[in-house]
């Protein structure tokens, strides 16, 4: 080959090697600088943003929660005064579900995704690009309103008539709903892209029964996205109505009603569970095979445990609302279907026991991060079937039992897997390994402190302490423990840090990791760490559900690709037979553009309804020329 | 890195699939689904609702029928010409897409125009009640989708005139337009019913 270009129309294999690479990387490649970074549609590149960006905001919450624990450490605190006690409270909640839990779970399957059906981009990777922005926009706006003491204070589910026009003076309740918009809006889009990458991606001969257990996960939450988001967006959007232009959704006066709210709400704030422990159970589902060293136990058993619970996810909401006084007839149904969903949750559980009992178990860092959450889940897992009973629920109800089987389950149940993941992930995303010793460290600090902080919070619940009081007075019996539970928060706290500091070294002293440093089996192993800007030089096949232990020397690829433009695979949705080469849309500046416009347009709405009206028209304007061909080899 | 082992040639494969063979369509579906629920939840919103009120209409007369009914007639004739548009741009006939477009962007508009006059046939403001809230908020939520489809349909219309019109992958773009159009037709049919008709159970 001499010098850059090419002929037209070249494919992947009549170039040797190393010309092929070349070529690729000129296609595909993200240049430097300020531009590039802006308008770059990689979807490594913009899934590392993403999971950066979460876990900066864990961090952010994190800090939250330990300015509660300084002010509950004792009787009468005087940290932090009632208002800005329920703003903390507030913040530390929404923070950690809609700008933490969700989008970093999405962020890992933003970037694991693709690689693991072997395709070089994510379907839309604009909207991708466009989504991260979103997202980005909408923890400032969250966090720019508390530094300015405008952060909300009625909680993370917001309830009526606390929020609404009546109670909810100035613009507090508004930045929380406009925050969810903001979130959910990138939800979906993560959403639908993973759903076609998944669906119409996949790598020739990845039929539906060798899609990786991960994969499978992030397809069911992605369908639970769907289903579950419209419901908090008709909620939002009707609350700033009821409170920006007079309508009266929430208002019992004129017809309308404040249980109406909770079940807008909880029929998407319980799916939103599950939408966050999935992907974490999808995380246990991969490393568990790699560290026992055998194919999981029961692949289509767990399969239809995630299907089973996507779907009765959407059947539960009903008992966030146990104590509001609904027949006794509905009740029994949705105790029965809370019941009913530890089926296949144990399901799973007893899957990856029988994959350990049965493998050649190495206890690497990942791994023991598995077994905390195990451990950990259950307990969640059986306070859970507790509070599914209406008498119990109603002794315990907003006290702090709930808060710490909630935190049972999505600590235990989801950053327990999500920490495993990082460590086994991190050297396909650095190229470099982080360090075991630290590592074990960090499980045992944040499962000691975990345990320590949340574990006396039941006893607490039993002994009547409410949720959501900013402090407590002498003559309660609540001292002792809420000292034992801020004590221990620091261990916890520590563990965290910990975790922090290993993940910044390891970034750039870390040894390096290779492309398969654990062995495994799934496609993201079978190309470099990190991975090139086109994935994979040729585009996989697959004939079997653990690829990289067929032959763990040759990969099986297909050829007849083209080069010069940005080119995968689309193939058909069970059997996944490729049906055509499909272009993919090279970086664009326009999804900057047009979250800035949508922005402006959303941020305005707090204040004025004429927003929708002329913010619309700048947002009209960037997604034209968002999709105006340009005429380039990728429209043909 | 691993050695390869070619075991498949793809190179005869089109550049570009339609219908179910192309993101964009998958794509479409997707949108739709998230907006088909969020319909749902409205019309939710207006049966709980419903089910909660002494009387329906609150305080209000019902709402008068003529152009409400007159745009469900437009909406669905409009299916006819769709269909057509639909066709041609799968037998990538452009002459006829340009003109099936037109027609389709002239008829995106006709909804519009009734449709200011729905708003005030609905004999109640969205401040008054409840039932007005959920009123205007169904008629507001499907406008939305008739403007967003209709600038969808000028741009492609727009494009379909350029040099970048003999393009399989601009037919299936006219394609997908006329999926979403019969999907804002058909999420109509169940808001016409609640919006005129069960108030005059």
């Amino acid at each position: 080959m001499s010098g850059d270009r090419i002929a037209p129309d070249t494919r992947d294999d009549q170039l040797e090697s190393r010309a092929l690479e070349r070529q690729l990387a000129k296609v595909w490649g993200t240049p430097s600088g300020f531009w590039g970074a802006l308008a770059t549609v990689d979807h490594k590149i913009i899934g590392r943003r993403y999971i950066v960006t979460a876990f900066v905001f864990l961090l952010m919450g994190g800090v939250l929660a330990l300015l509660m624990r300084i002010q509950l450490a004792q009787p009468e605190g005087r940290l932090l005064g009632p208002d800005l006690y329920n703003q903390v409270f507030t913040m530390h909640g929404a923070n950690m579900m809609f700008l933490f839990a969700v989008p970093v779970m999405e962020a890992m399957a933003i970037y694991l995704v693709p690689l693991m059906v072997g395709t070089r981009n994510i379907a839309f990777p604009r909207l991708n690009a466009f989504s991260y922005w979103i997202f980005l926009a909408g923890g400032i706006l969250l966090w720019v309103s508390f530094a300015l003491n405008m952060g909300p204070d009625v909680g993370w589910f917001a309830y009526v008539p606390l929020s609404g026009p009546q109670y909810g003076s100035g613009k507090r309740a508004d930045i929380w709903a406009q925050m969810i918009t903001f979130t959910e809006l990138s939800a979906l889009a993560v959403a639908v892209e993973l759903v076609v990458t998944v669906l119409k991606q996949r790598a020739p001969g990845m039929t539906l029964n060798r899609i990786p257990l991960f994969v499978w996960a992030m397809l069911v939450m992605s369908f639970i996205v769907i289903l579950a988001m419209p419901a908090i967006m008709v909620a939002s959007s009707t609350l700033i109505m009821d409170r920006l232009v007079g309508t009266h959704f929430y208002n019992p006066a004129e017809g309308g009603d404040v249980l109406l709210w909770q079940h807008l709400f909880w029929f998407f704030g319980h799916p939103e569970v599950y939408i966050i422990f999935l992907p974490a159970v999808g995380m246990v589902s991969a490393i568990v095979p790699v560290f026992a060293r055998r194919s999981i136990f029961g692949y289509l058993p767990l399969v239809l445990a995630l299907i089973a619970t996507g779907i009765l996810a959407f059947g539960l909401w009903v008992h966030h609302m146990f104590v509001t006084g609904l027949p006794r007839l509905g009740e029994s149904f949705f105790t029965a279907s809370s019941m009913a969903i530890a089926i296949p949750a144990g399901v799973q559980i007893f899957c990856w026991l029988a994959t350990l009992w049965d493998g050649n178990t190495s206890l690497r860092t990942p791994l023991l991060f598995v077994i905390a959450f195990i451990v950990t889940f259950v307990i969640g897992g059986l306070t859970g079937v507790m509070v599914a009973s209406v008498p119990f629920d109603t002794q315990v109800h907003d006290t702090y039992f709930v808060v710490a089987h909630f935190h049972y389950v999505l600590i235990g149940g989801a950053v327990f897997p999500l920490m495993g993941a990082i460590y086994y992930w991190f050297p396909k995303i650095t190229g470099r390994m982080m360090s075991e010793r630290l590592g074990w460290w960090v499980a045992g600090l944040v499962f000691v402190g975990f345990n320590l902080t949340f574990f006396p919070m039941h006893v607490l619940g039993f002994q009547g302490m409410p949720r959501r009081v900013y402090t407590y007075q002498h003559d309660m019996p609540w001292a002792e423990l809420n000292l034992f539970v801020s004590v221990s928060s620091v261990v916890l706290a520590l563990g965290f840090l910990l975790f922090f500091i290993d993940a910044v070294r390891s970034a750039r002293w870390g040894a390096p990791a290779g492309g398969n440093p654990w062995n495994a089996s799934s496609l993201e192993w079978a190309t470099n760490s990190p991975p090139p800007s086109f994935n994979f030089a040729s585009i996989p096949v697959v004939r079997s559900a653990d690829p990289l232990w067929e032959d763990p020397d040759v990969l099986m690829v297909a050829a007849g690709l083209r080069t010069d433009r940005r080119e995968l695979i689309i193939s058909t949705v069970t059997e996944a037979q490729p049906q055509a080469r499909e272009s993919s849309p090279r970086n664009s500046i326009w999804p900057l553009w047009a979250a800035i416009a949508t922005t402006v347009m959303l941020v305005w709405s707090i204040f004025s309804p004429w927003a929708v009206v002329w913010g619309s028209i700048p947002i009209a304007i960037a997604l034209i020329g968002w999709f105006w061909p340009k005429g380039d080899p990728e429209d043909e | 890195m691993m050695k390869v082992r070619m075991v498949a040639d793809l190179s005869r494969l089109p550049a570009h699939g339609m219908q179910s063979a192309s993101p964009t369509w998958w794509g479409t579906l997707a949108f739709m689904l998230i907006e088909g629920t969020g319909f749902a939840l409205t019309i939710g919103v207006y049966l709980y609702l419903w089910s909660l009120a002494p009387t329906w209409p609150i305080a209000a007369p019902a709402p008068d029928l003529g152009p409400g009914t007159v745009l469900t007639l437009i909406l669905l004739a409009s299916v006819i010409p769709n269909y057509f548009v639909s066709k041609w741009a799968g037998a990538e006939d452009l002459r006829k897409v340009q003109i099936g477009i037109v027609v389709m962007a002239i008829i995106g508009i006709l909804p519009l125009i009734v449709r200011a006059f729905e708003f005030s046939a609905l004999n109640i403001w969205w401040d008054s009640n409840a039932y007005g809230s959920v009123l205007w908020l169904m008629l507001g939520l499907h406008t939305t989708h008739l403007i967003t489809d209709l600038v969808d349909t000028l741009v492609l219309t727009a494009i379909m005139f350029t040099r970048h019109a003999r393009n399989s992958r601009r037919f299936g773009d006219v394609q997908d337009n006329a999926l979403y159009w019969n999907f804002v037709v058909i999420t109509w049919l169940p808001l016409y019913v609640c919006i005129y008709w069960i108030p005059r159970l």
